[in-house]
């Protein structure tokens, strides 16, 4: 076998780094997508293309401003330092914050399509057979919405994994902290190292195929309730 | 007892009601599309919230936006069924019955399973899910899933609307058990006269977001000043009991309420004194001014001329009889009316060529 025990490491980092975004984006994107797909209120807007905004923006740009921000003299930074944490600046912790910014809209718009998409008549049935908004949220919106679920986490977590630009700038490239497998493929290219690189892209060629090839399997069969 | 005031505006659409109505049987809340039932009864059921509002059902009080009064709709003892059956499409049929009964506390329920599904007739399709029900059948699953959250009323939003006429006539028979079985209040939104006549006792004609008349069914319908007269099929609705059956002309004989006046069906056996509801149609109504005479018109009923109104044409009139405490109208031509010259007070016969049997 041809990886490296660095590369198993960077594999390892990328999978606990997108399990995490993922699961912290569908704790957080919830009420987000489900406030955007009910709300009448003039910040729907806004809001919306805030979170719309990384599908525009150059990982690049995201990576700077998340970089003054978590460092030293951000405000983010200065909230860490005085209570105790220090910098988030090229830590996992500081990946992890970035990756939820970077991946959000891939999570909290197929929630919002999906939430739109249910309507408010399943809501006012449940509440007129006596469930209440919590138990709504529960025994209905989130079993209809489950098409729109599956879609968010898949999505979520593949983006996470192809995620590059971002992590450059606030990660840096720090074995088994930073350096998720994007970067270490282009370490081995940076290093020539031809064959090394051939086997890690080749691995995410894979998977990542997997991945589309399972949503798109599963929107053809899952389509509605049939 | 129900009470409610309310008042509502939105762009276009002002509605403003103030409504006592009976705590037992079936209301109806008539009119076109647009008058405000259906916001009358969402306001109801807390899905809308009025303005300005006061809604009582028995001794609860839902909304009184004056004392700041507003229980969440989940908090009221209803049950809504809307005008699609709106069944939770991941839920197997038995799943959505259990839906509302398990979040109902085990001493309240007062409707249970066996009780419900048999009365829908709904027993066999417990294990299906909805996408595999007919319209009729889905609207049935949505009326025993209402009921079982054993409710203190019983909300219909044109239950019937959205089904065709094979449906329909498939349904209606399943509501009338429901009105002489259980003890629930229904109000009832329609635009159809046809299901109103069957299954009301009583009428709230809604117009523009105002009610224009409330009251027991067969006095409202017969009332000249509301423009439920004017429509082709104006006529009134009594509610009869058997009195006698003619085996050999199968023949049903039905006593008008308080009376001793009866009119004769064609008709099933029926035991005596049972409750039986017919319409007799103002075009079907003819006057005349002897009893008697050969004629093949099997019921004619001595009356006295309350009033009278243009019809919806210049060639007629509608002409309100009082049989005995019993409204009917008659519709008849200009030329009749002043052939036999027709004034209030008068002693007529009516002459009824149709009644139809609302069963």
């Amino acid at each position: 076998m041809s990886l490296s025990s660095a590369d198993y490491s960077a594999i390892w980092l990328t999978l606990k780094l997108a399990s995490l975004t993922t699961v912290i984006l569908l704790i957080v994107g919830t009420p987000i997508a489900l406030w955007l797909a009910r709300t009448r209120s003039w910040l729907r807007g806004p809001v919306g293309a805030i979170v719309a905004l990384p599908l525009v923006l150059p990982p690049t740009v995201i990576g700077f401003y998340l970089l003054l921000a978590l460092g030293p003299y951000g405000l983010v930074g200065q909230l860490t330092q005085s209570l105790g944490l220090g910098t988030l600046t090229f830590s996992f912790a500081g990946l992890v914050i970035g990756s939820v910014l970077y991946s959000m809209p891939f999570v909290v718009q197929p929630l919002q399509n999906a939430f739109s998409a249910i309507g408010t008549r399943p809501l006012e049935v449940a509440a007129t057979l006596r469930a209440n908004p919590w138990d709504t949220f529960f025994s209905v919106t989130l079993p209809l919405a489950r098409p729109g679920v599956i879609t968010a986490t898949i999505l979520g977590f593949a983006h996470t994994v192809g995620e590059f630009g971002v992590v450059l700038m606030i990660g840096g490239n720090i074995p088994e902290k930073t350096r998720v497998v994007s970067v270490q493929i282009y370490d081995h290219v940076e290093a020539m190292e031809y064959a090394q690189a051939h086997w890690l892209a080749g691995a995410m060629l894979v998977f990542s195929f997997a991945v589309l090839l399972a949503l798109y399997s599963s929107r053809k069969t899952k389509a509605g309730w049939s | 007892m129900i009470q409610m005031r309310l008042k509502l505006r939105y762009p276009g659409f002002a509605l403003d009601v103030d409504l006592q109505l009976p705590g037992r049987g079936v209301t109806a809340l008539y009119g076109h599309s647009g008058s405000g039932k259906t916001t009358c009864l969402r306001c109801i059921a807390g899905l809308e919230r009025a303005d300005h509002g006061f809604i009582q059902v028995n001794d609860e009080v839902w909304q009184d936006s004056e004392n700041k009064v507003f229980v969440a709709p989940h908090k009221r003892a209803l049950g809504y069924v809307f005008q699609e059956a709106s069944l939770f499409p991941h839920l197997s049929v038995l799943a959505n019955l259990e839906f509302g009964l398990k979040r109902i506390p085990k001493p309240q329920r007062r409707v249970d399973m066996a009780h419900a599904t048999e009365l829908l007739g709904i027993s066999h399709l417990l294990d299906r899910h909805p996408h595999n029900l007919s319209g009729g059948e889905r609207q049935r699953v949505g009326i025993a899933r209402a009921l079982l959250t054993s409710p203190k009323l019983l909300l219909m939003d044109e239950p019937l609307a959205a089904l065709d006429a094979q449906r329909k006539s498939e349904i209606l028979p399943y509501l009338q058990r429901l009105h002489d079985e259980l003890e629930i209040p229904v109000l009832y939104v329609s635009h159809s006269q046809d299901e109103v006549a069957r299954l009301a006792d009583h009428i709230v004609l809604l117009s523009n977001g105002k009610a224009l008349a409330s009251g027991p069914i067969g006095q409202t319908l017969a009332r000249l000043d509301l423009p439920l007269a004017m429509g082709d099929d104006a006529g009134v609705v009594i509610e009869g009991r058997v009195s006698a059956y003619d085996a050999d002309y199968q023949l049903l004989s039905l006593q008008l309420p308080d009376t001793t006046l009866n009119i004769r069906v064609p008709h099933t056996p029926l035991d005596p004194g049972q409750a039986l509801r017919c319409k007799v149609q103002a075009r079907d109504v003819s006057l005349s001014l002897h009893g008697a005479g050969q004629s093949s018109i099997l019921n004619r009923l001595p009356v006295t001329v309350v009033s009278e109104m243009n019809a919806d044409n210049a060639a007629h009139v509608l002409i309100r009889l009082d049989a005995a405490g019993t409204p009917l109208l008659a519709r008849i031509t200009r030329y009749s009316r002043d052939q036999l010259n027709v004034h209030p007070g008068q002693q007529l016969w009516a002459q009824i060529k149709a009644v139809a049997v609302l069963a």
